[in-house]
């Protein structure tokens, strides 16, 4: 008996569903739940790990975030701006360094910034947060600046020229007319990025770390092997949740505030 | 005419191989209104975009006042704020307001103060009777209410001249006329204006000229009733017949 198209569809989406159940319910008969708690969700471990996680770890985590955007989202625009330029040797620099820290791993250019550039030059970066930031901010910078470039190109022509219409020189028009209306455009993935610097953060284990500057996966990693048992990353899970998830609601927020002006 | 405000000598413009403008000249008299008219492709509105540098001439001379703005040591910037110009896709700005739209260049080219800014931008949004309109913004406003206040910013800057290309092409037909009362007004009130235009009412009955441009370079000109009533070439004729019979 030939099927019409509605039911068809309806009988592919029972089997959907009756398969995710099934899958589902193999998963809750099959698994050990108790040496699955005991390993993952040991209720006083995961008690030990509060206020530390948030008002230390947390907060360095935080600390880092808001230094390395900052530099990141600075020399992105710089770069961004450079890569659209007519001077030529400008975007030449500027395709260099895109090229090089977005195709070399964070890790490695964290560990030249760390230790490679005090070897070299003698020079440290000041601060607790510094070297960390800085490496991270120029990983990220390369990655914004890409960004950034797609926001401007895609800010319409006319708009530049009205501008210029007016009077205004081409700096002017950039800082005051195409730059605000690129970044509103690049809202969404700009907050791609922000999450992944914000896990990146991780990374700066490599540096070593003291009680001041150790951030979330590294206190929950020397809890691990502390207790032995992995309740501290399912803990470290869950503040960085804590982080993102309310922080993508907040741009949500402000997309649909911006969306008006438009 | 020596007095020429504008004054456009032997003006090219290739974009590639493409020859657009094959060495115009053309001369605008203060206070005089001229509507350029002409199929499309024929260069118009690249000549318009000339006369201000949003496009550089690839070779000859433009005079505003008297100075030739090819100059590379000239400052566009500072004659660009003598002349307005009105858009096809109006560009008001969207992140801002319509007093926002008004007032930016002031401040930061004129460096007005604030007040003064506002000032003016309420005057010139009377002018094109959208004063109840200061704090909406752009995207909230209809065809002939954006380009009203695109003509009002480029009024803010008290310019000597306006360029206006082609700025009722993208509006629905019933919003045509409140921008051409607009415009008419202001030529009135003894604006120099150069009008690319499709609206051939608006060439017979506000402009004191009609250029007629065709494969890159004009035609025929001459008063409205002259080239719009009894055209002498071929080619008027038969564009005149095509844009009749729509």
């Amino acid at each position: 008996m030939a099927l019409t198209k509605r039911q068809r569809a309806r009988l592919v989406r029972f089997g959907v569903y009756g398969l995710t159940i099934a899958f589902l319910a193999f998963i809750a008969v099959k698994a050990d739940w108790p040496a699955l708690r005991k390993a993952f969700f040991d209720p006083e471990v995961f008690a030990d790990q509060f206020p530390d996680i948030v008002i230390r770890a947390a907060r360095n985590t935080l600390i880092i975030t808001a230094l390395a955007f900052a530099i990141a989202l600075a020399l992105g625009l710089v770069l961004a701006l450079m890569r659209l330029s007519s001077i030529r040797p400008y975007r030449w620099f500027a395709g260099i360094w895109i090229e090089l820290f977005r195709g070399i791993p964070a890790l490695i250019t964290i560990i030249a910034v760390g230790f490679a550039v005090p070897i070299a030059l003698d020079f440290r970066v000041p601060g607790r947060y510094g070297a960390g930031s800085v490496a991270i901010g120029i990983v990220y910078s390369a990655y914004l600046a890409e960004t950034i470039r797609a926001g401007i190109e895609a800010v319409p022509r006319g708009q530049a020229e009205a501008a210029r219409s007016l009077g205004m020189s081409q700096g002017r028009a950039t800082v005051s007319i195409v730059i605000p209306q690129a970044f509103r455009i690049i809202i969404p993935p700009l907050t791609n990025e922000f999450i992944a610097l914000i896990k990146d953060t991780s990374l700066l284990f490599v540096l070593g770390t003291t009680a001041d500057t150790i951030e979330i996966t590294k206190f929950a990693r020397d809890n691990v092997n502390k207790t032995f048992n992995i309740t501290p990353l399912v803990a470290a899970a869950l503040v960085y949740l804590a982080i993102t998830i309310p922080m993508t609601r907040l741009v949500a927020v402000m997309e649909r505030r911006a969306a008006k002006a438009r | 005419m020596t007095d020429a405000i504008i004054r456009l000598i032997d003006l090219h413009k290739s974009f590639g191989d493409l020859e657009v403008l094959t060495g115009v000249d053309l001369d605008v008299a203060p206070g005089e209104v001229v509507s350029i008219i002409g199929p499309s492709g024929s260069g118009k509105s690249t000549l318009l975009r000339c006369v201000n540098r949003l496009e550089e001439p690839t070779r000859g001379r433009i005079e505003i006042d008297g100075a030739d703005i090819t100059d590379p040591d000239c400052d566009i910037d500072m004659v660009r704020t003598h002349i307005g110009m009105v858009f096809q896709q109006f560009n008001l700005f969207p992140h801002l307001t319509v007093m926002g739209n008004l007032t930016i260049a002031q401040r930061k080219v004129l460096r007005r103060s604030k007040d003064e800014a506002s000032d003016v931008a309420r005057r010139m949004l009377d002018r094109v009777g959208l004063v109840d309109k200061t704090d909406e913004f752009p995207a909230r406003l209809s065809g002939g209410q954006k380009q009203r206040v695109a003509i009002a910013r480029a009024l803010c800057m008290e310019p000597d001249m306006m360029l206006f290309d082609e700025c009722t092409s993208a509006l629905d037909p019933e919003l045509v006329g409140e921008v051409l009362d607009v415009m008419r007004t202001l030529a009135e009130d003894g604006m120099t204006m150069l009008v690319v235009t499709h609206e051939m009412g608006f060439a017979r009955r506000v402009s004191d000229r009609v250029v007629f441009m065709d494969g890159g370079n004009i035609v025929e000109q001459g008063p409205p009733d002259t080239v719009l009533g009894d055209p002498q070439h071929a080619r008027t004729q038969q564009f005149l017949r095509m844009v009749e019979e729509r």
